[in-house]
């Protein structure tokens, strides 16, 4: 049971540096739009390369 | 009766009709001209992989994409300075972050095609697309790019950019959300933490602990505790304090009270190592209830955040005439006595005067009247309303605050004011629970006091403790929450608090006609010809290829078949027609009269169903009519039906007079309708029906209805709906399905229900409590742990609405198909 003395005070360093973190977290803007950010990993642009290089040129032209 | 719908925003392709675009190496259909540039303008760009990411379909854009995508001058008042300065905001070093309002915005995957698409564009250095307020930041260099140019594009890809000027209030409401995340953060941490130490302590209580070991974990937990208290608590502190102020009392004061007590008699309990403590139900009362009203406030703020307000219905710019010249000037410096210039398609930006030209203004979003309005010299024209077939000039009569739309804009305000109030259940049971639970504590003191003077704090406190009102003041909050969230998913967004509370009561639906019941936009509703050897396949086409360069609101209906034929020499006759050459024969197109003079003849008579009817006519004589109308949305006839199986009278309250009111009512099904109605008209009539004792949800979209949407006892908005009805709305239809409307009122009953259920509990539990903690019999440990559960009772009910389904109706399920075949049928 002696362990608990420091076990319990580290527990708690941990929670103050957990909600340090979640702090930065939500006043740089990352909870500010729940709904996108979750969802942005899985807009994989590996196939736009390929497409960028056909669309470039085009793009040029038209401006 | 199988129609293909189009790849691009799901609605049916019309028959006959040719647009496609090549995506992902297959040809989809496109709906209309305007689907197909948006489409074109994604593919070409290499980011068709849009389609695979997206949700749902796209906005269906405005056909004249297609043509004004090619004029940039559209958007250039935005490059004026004295216009930038509302949004767009300088960071120097050549750097400047444009604020936008971004409306048609559905999906994670939308986000991504505006980043991806605007990021490609030459000058633009970041974009930050938020998704849930439509709001996007866009850094770009002046010296590249101009924000005219940026519009363009977002236009482009078949968004509807506006700038973002409320900007104020935005970062008001960002704070504001920051700063409930942070303290449900700490809240829902701490919480954990807490449980942890309190559960050594109720086995600690039960089997024995090492006295040092209990003073050791009560400490921990006061330290835990401690910012949960002082810090998350500390909006419902601020708000007991103001309702004291205020002479009342809110169910935030008896939450104070047992937060504040408890964490007091917890204190000096760890201080002095004697009594108990309760540090785990505070946090956990606190972390609930942070819960639900961050929740509720999320839901506000979006649906808040989605309109722009009243101004942004009118133009940022006018074309002044000085002279001889034409001079673009900010609306803010128009004054009485200038003359403005109005190009067909314009919005008006002052009330005003013809003082030359003659054309169609539409002013539906004034008055609800859906055809258009002839003005000729000596006419008043609105601020808001839209000139349709040709140039007109004005004088300004009434600029800014005096003009007509902000007249409807005070009348707005005035109804709210008399809105009826609606009174939370659980404030009103929580004034008198309050002013009982005090007086219990006082007698249980006074009383231990004489019996044994040692105890009497200790079961004071645990009177407090025990019939603290966690459950109580969860039992609203918890269901509501997760009402709304559901509501949410079914597709209504819910935006006043009170609606959920208001909907059981509603004995009356008024439906809007235009945009609401119906779509809003003309469709060909049936077509006769009049000449053999003509299909109607052939008259679309060559109708379409007449309206193919007109503005005028009609000139929607054919755009599905624009481009299967083209024609030249087009000139347009203001409130007459159209006359043009198709395959080097001249045609018209227009009224009767007009149409038939080409062969010199008189006009064959209007048939005698419903729609305004056009007559296609060329130098031979006529050669078809066509009938025009408003198609009723598809779930309108089932919603009617369900609201009125539901008990409910339903009725249609029109600003528009045409005989099309009675059509449309009786094929959605409504009884009860009145047209013609001016938004005063409409209000009058819904405060009448009010003071007869009956509640009412109105359902809307015009600004001609928020005067309405803001008087009644509940109200629902369009999602096309202009933006200030939005913002007075409690609540906004989001995919404009009606049959939600019975469902939500069947959740906001049940929902009810829960509410009573949860009410009961609570003060169940507290009438069994109060007794025995008074005689001083509950334990301390045994008051929290009761206390706990009652609380879980309470949000485990709550939660049973999260999975609220409503069983399909047989009438529900048959009647879009019903209502798609009989326009099919006419069509031939």
């Amino acid at each position: 049971m002696d362990s608990l003395y420091f076990l319990i005070p580290i527990a708690i360093l941990f929670i103050g540096a957990a909600v340090k973190l979640y702090f930065w977290a939500v006043n740089s803007g990352q909870y500010d739009d729940l709904e996108t950010e979750g969802r942005r990993i899985l807009f994989d642009d590996d196939e736009a390369p390929r497409e960028r290089t056909e669309a470039r040129p085009t793009d040029g032209e038209d401006r | 009766m199988n129609a293909t719908a189009c790849y691009h925003c799901g609605l049916p392709v019309p028959a006959g009709s040719n647009h496609s675009v090549n995506i992902g190496g297959s040809e989809r259909p496109m709906c209309c001209p305007g689907c197909e540039a948006v489409a074109g303008a994604i593919v070409s760009g290499g980011l068709d992989n849009f389609y695979r990411y997206r949700d749902g379909n796209s906005e269906r854009p405005e056909d004249s994409i297609a043509q004004t995508a090619q004029e940039p001058d559209r958007w250039a008042v935005y490059d004026l300075p004295e216009v930038q300065r509302q949004f767009v905001c300088d960071l120097g070093e050549g750097q400047r972050v444009a604020a936008l309002l971004i409306g048609g915005i559905s999906c994670a995957a939308c986000v991504w095609l505006i980043e991806k698409h605007l990021g490609r564009c030459e000058g633009v250095d970041k974009v930050a697309v938020n998704a849930s307020t439509q709001r996007a930041q866009i850094c770009f260099d002046p010296a590249r790019v101009n924000p005219s140019q940026l519009f363009a594009e977002l236009e482009c890809i078949g968004y509807r950019p506006a700038p973002a000027t409320a900007a104020n209030s935005e970062s008001m409401i960002q704070r504001e959300q920051r700063s409930a995340l942070r303290r449900l953060g700490v809240a829902g941490l701490g919480t954990m933490q807490v449980m942890m130490f309190a559960v050594a302590l109720y086995f600690g209580a039960s089997s024995g602990i090492e006295a040092d070991l209990e003073r050791y974990l009560r400490w921990v937990s006061l330290l835990v505790a401690t910012p949960v208290v002082l810090y998350s608590a500390r909006p419902f502190f601020a708000a007991a304090l103001r309702s004291l102020r205020a002479r009342h009392l809110s169910m935030d004061v008896p939450v104070s009270l047992a937060i504040g007590l408890a964490y007091a008699a917890s204190f000096y309990a760890t201080v002095f190592e004697t009594g108990e403590v309760y540090f785990e139900s505070i946090s956990m009362f606190t972390f609930f209830l942070l819960l639900g009203r961050t929740i509720e406030m999320r839901a506000r703020h979006r649906a808040g955040l989605a309109s722009g307000g009243l101004a942004q219905l009118l133009p940022l710019t006018a074309a002044k005439i000085e002279g001889t010249e034409i001079q673009n000037v900010p609306v803010a410096a128009l004054v009485v006595g200038d003359r403005i210039l109005l190009k067909p398609g314009d919005t008006i930006a002052a009330d005003g005067e013809v003082i030359d030209g003659e054309s169609g203004v539409d002013e539906s979003l004034l008055s609800g009247e859906s055809a258009l309005q002839q003005k000729a010299v000596g006419s008043s024209v609105y601020a808001g309303s839209v000139n349709g077939d040709s140039t007109l000039k004005v004088r300004v009569t009434a600029a800014g605050q005096a003009t007509r739309l902000s007249a409807i804009e005070r009348l707005v305000e005035r109804a709210q004011l008399q809105k009826p109030r609606q009174v939370a259940l659980a404030d009103r049971v929580a004034g008198y629970f309050v002013g009982l639970v005090l007086l219990a504590a006082i007698a249980a003191f006074l009383a231990w006091w004489q019996i044994d003077s040692g105890r009497a704090f200790w079961v004071a406190l645990s009177v407090l403790v025990v019939t603290c009102p966690c459950a109580l003041s969860l039992a609203t909050p918890a269901a509501l929450a997760s009402a709304t969230l559901r509501l949410q998913q079914m597709g209504l967004l819910v935006a006043g608090g009170n609606l959920l509370e208001t909907l059981p009561r509603i004995g009356r639906v008024v439906f809007d006609k235009t945009g609401t019941l119906t779509r809003g936009e003309p469709r060909i509703l049936q077509i006769v010809v009049l000449r053999d050897g003509w299909s109607a396949q052939r008259v679309q086409d060559v109708a379409a290829a007449l309206e193919s360069q007109t503005n005028h609101p009609l000139a929607r209906a054919f755009s599905a078949w624009r481009g299967n034929l083209s024609a030249s020499e087009i000139k347009v006759y203001t409130g007459c027609g159209i006359e043009g050459s198709v395959d080097g024969e001249r045609l018209r197109l227009g009224r009767a009269d007009f149409a038939a003079q080409l062969a010199a003849q008189s006009a064959p008579e209007i048939p005698s169903s419903e729609g305004q009817w056009l007559l296609l006519a060329d130098s031979l004589g006529p050669v078809a009519w066509i009938a025009l109308g408003d198609r009723l949305r598809e779930s309108a006839q089932a919603a009617v039906a369900q609201l009125e199986a539901g008990g409910l009278e339903v009725e249609l309250l029109s600003g528009d007079q045409s005989a099309e009111v009675a059509r449309l009512a009786d094929a959605a099904g409504i009884a009860r309708f009145r047209a013609g109605a001016s938004p005063e008209q409409k209000l009058a009539h819904l405060q009448q029906l009010q003071q007869s004792g009956e509640r009412v949800l109105m359902v809307g979209d015009g600004l001609n209805d928020v005067p309405v949407l803001s008087g009644a006892d509940a109200s629902v908005a369009m999602m096309s709906a202009a933006d200030l009805a939005q913002s007075r709305a409690d609540a906004i239809l989001l995919n404009g399905d009606l049959r939600v409307l019975p469902q939500a009122i069947e959740l906001a009953r049940r929902s009810r229900r829960i509410v009573s259920q949860n009410l009961a509990w609570a003060l169940g539990y507290n009438a069994l409590a109060l007794p025995l903690a008074v005689c001083g019999l509950v334990p301390p440990w045994a008051a929290a742990i009761g206390m706990s559960l009652s609380s879980l009772v309470v949000v485990l009910n709550a939660l049973r609405l999260s999975r609220f389904r409503v069983a399909a109706s047989p009438t529900g399920e048959k009647s879009p198909a019903g209502q798609v075949s009989t326009g099919r049928e006419s069509w031939s």
